[in-house]
């Protein structure tokens, strides 16, 4: 995908295509508990990217080898719905989505206090409704949203934005055509109150320096999805 | 797993007066070898050994249709086995979470760095464009899996002779030069006890719960996975980025 030419430009005396400054983020809604049968769940959106998020549990670990003895376990499934792109999708997670599940378990799981539920799991389902790009981001800040709509005990949100390169200036929340023609994509998720990065990924040719530069836009735009994050809670109580 | 309690709280123990259960330094890997040629019927293959960890990587070329977004682009396609014969704890199986996270990021760091030359590899725009398919077999399990498929698909990569075309066919016993334009390499730095490691062994990685894989090439940082449940702060990931760097110009030189 990222070697696919955009052909316009992506960035013009400071602006992006969508009129945002380098260091702005899309529009953003979120919601807590918008689903019945769900122990918890979660909506959030980044302007054309959307996700809902399920927990349930904690609740019996099947098959039993894989309990834990000491604590249980975070389970994840990230999942692209065959609407959500432009060429429908087959449906079900991709290799790509089994992956996005497994570095989401490593972005919650230490957020959440595991050890208090030995051989048991929490199942988080996230399914994204519109994909333009961030799509594992939006997820997450679903999921998140859903943990704590479920009372599930946790030290703090998780909060995740993404910043990336285009026309080799760092900027921050990636939408589809800046993805696409954009030279580094970096997703992060943090904890918003202790500065812990907890998802980490990248792809695309950096340097230190601009890493640098790229992991504080993205942890101040993190920052602020944690704000829309807690404004949703709060109103569900 | 095998792996008592006691050996992991030694491991620990061992690391917080910054040494190791096996002598090493943090910062040090283990014995490294690097065999070529070990499949003769692959256009290209490597085996890796780090340790006691084995990984045989081979590569090979086909003929398909290209993506539509990539008409003038041949593709690469990276696969994993975590085969049974490895480690107890393997099963038979379509790939689990692990061995697809492993394959995509040694997917990432040979894709997103521009190695391969994916333009020269396109016959037919829009048509029939070359598929090279790299397949890592994970032989016995000791230990950083991630750095030695990293190297041993690279090093197969490097090895690898296109095959001849005529229509459809293709004709295995013509090898053409194919060239990689850079060298990615991986290494995974962990923090244990508040010290960075490099080249875990399986008890290290029992006792660990974050890692990053930083993969370089001498032109830059090319991709990044954070591994494990745990988090870094900011300063801390500069920092592993830097050991990474060092670490793999080392293990350039092995394999150049």
């Amino acid at each position: 995908m990222k070697t696919m030419k955009y052909d316009k430009e992506l960035l013009k005396d400071g602006k992006r295509i969508d009129g945002r400054g380098i260091d702005d983020l899309r529009d953003m809604e979120a919601k807590a508990g918008i689903l019945k049968r769900a122990d918890g769940s979660g909506y959030f959106r980044m302007g054309k990217t959307e996700a809902i998020a399920a927990v349930f549990g904690p609740r019996e670990l099947h098959p039993q080898h894989k309990q834990k003895p000491q604590r249980g376990i975070l389970q994840c499934r990230y999942n692209l719905t065959p609407f959500s792109v432009d060429d429908r999708k087959r449906p079900g997670p991709s290799r790509r989505g089994k992956e996005i599940g497994k570095v989401s378990e490593g972005a919650l799981s230490s957020s959440i206090f595991l050890e208090e539920f030995p051989t048991a799991t929490i199942d988080l389902y996230m399914e994204v409704i519109s994909a333009d790009a961030g799509t594992r981001c939006v997820a997450l800040n679903a999921g998140s949203i859903a943990l704590a709509d479920a009372g599930v005990p946790m030290k703090g949100l998780i909060s995740a934005c993404a910043a990336g390169k285009i026309d080799d200036t760092p900027v921050l929340d990636l939408k589809g055509e800046e993805d696409m023609g954009g030279q580094v994509d970096l997703p992060i998720a943090m904890n918003a109150d202790t500065g812990e990065i907890t998802l980490l990924q990248m792809d695309g040719m950096t340097d230190i320096d601009e890493m640098d530069e790229m992991l504080e836009l993205a942890m101040k735009g993190c920052e602020k999805v944690a704000e829309k994050q807690k404004e949703a809670l709060m109103e569900t109580f | 797993m095998d792996i008592t309690e006691i050996e992991q709280r030694s491991a620990v123990d061992k690391i917080k007066k910054s040494e190791r259960l096996d002598g090493r330094e943090l910062l040090e890997f283990r014995n490294i070898e690097i065999e070529t040629g070990v499949a003769k019927k692959a256009e290209g293959s490597a085996k890796v050994t780090i340790g006691d960890t084995k990984v045989i990587a081979g590569v090979k070329f086909g003929v398909g249709h290209p993506f539509p977004d990539t008409p003038d682009e041949g593709m690469l396609m990276v696969n994993a086995e975590f085969g049974p014969m490895a480690s107890p704890d393997f099963e038979s199986g379509p790939p689990g979470k692990e061995a697809t996270e492993l394959s995509r990021v040694v997917d990432r760091g040979i894709r997103e760095s521009e190695s391969l030359p994916l333009q020269d590899l396109c016959i037919e725009e829009g048509e029939k464009v070359w598929k090279v398919m790299v397949d890592i077999h994970i032989v016995d399990h000791d230990g950083n899996l991630m750095d030695a498929s990293a190297l041993a698909a690279v090093k197969a990569l490097m090895e690898a002779k296109k095959p001849g075309l005529d229509g459809d066919e293709v004709l295995r016993d013509e090898e053409h030069d194919f060239d990689l334009k850079r060298v990615p390499i991986a290494c995974t730095v962990a923090k244990i006890a508040e010290n960075y490691l490099v080249d875990l062994s399986l008890v290290e990685e029992e006792v660990t719960d974050s890692m990053v894989t930083v993969t370089w090439t001498k032109d830059g940082l090319c991709s990044l996975q954070k591994r494990g449940n745990g988090g870094f702060k900011k300063d801390e990931l500069i920092e592993i980025f830097q050991i990474a760097k060092e670490k793999t110009d080392e293990l350039r030189k092995l394999i150049e």
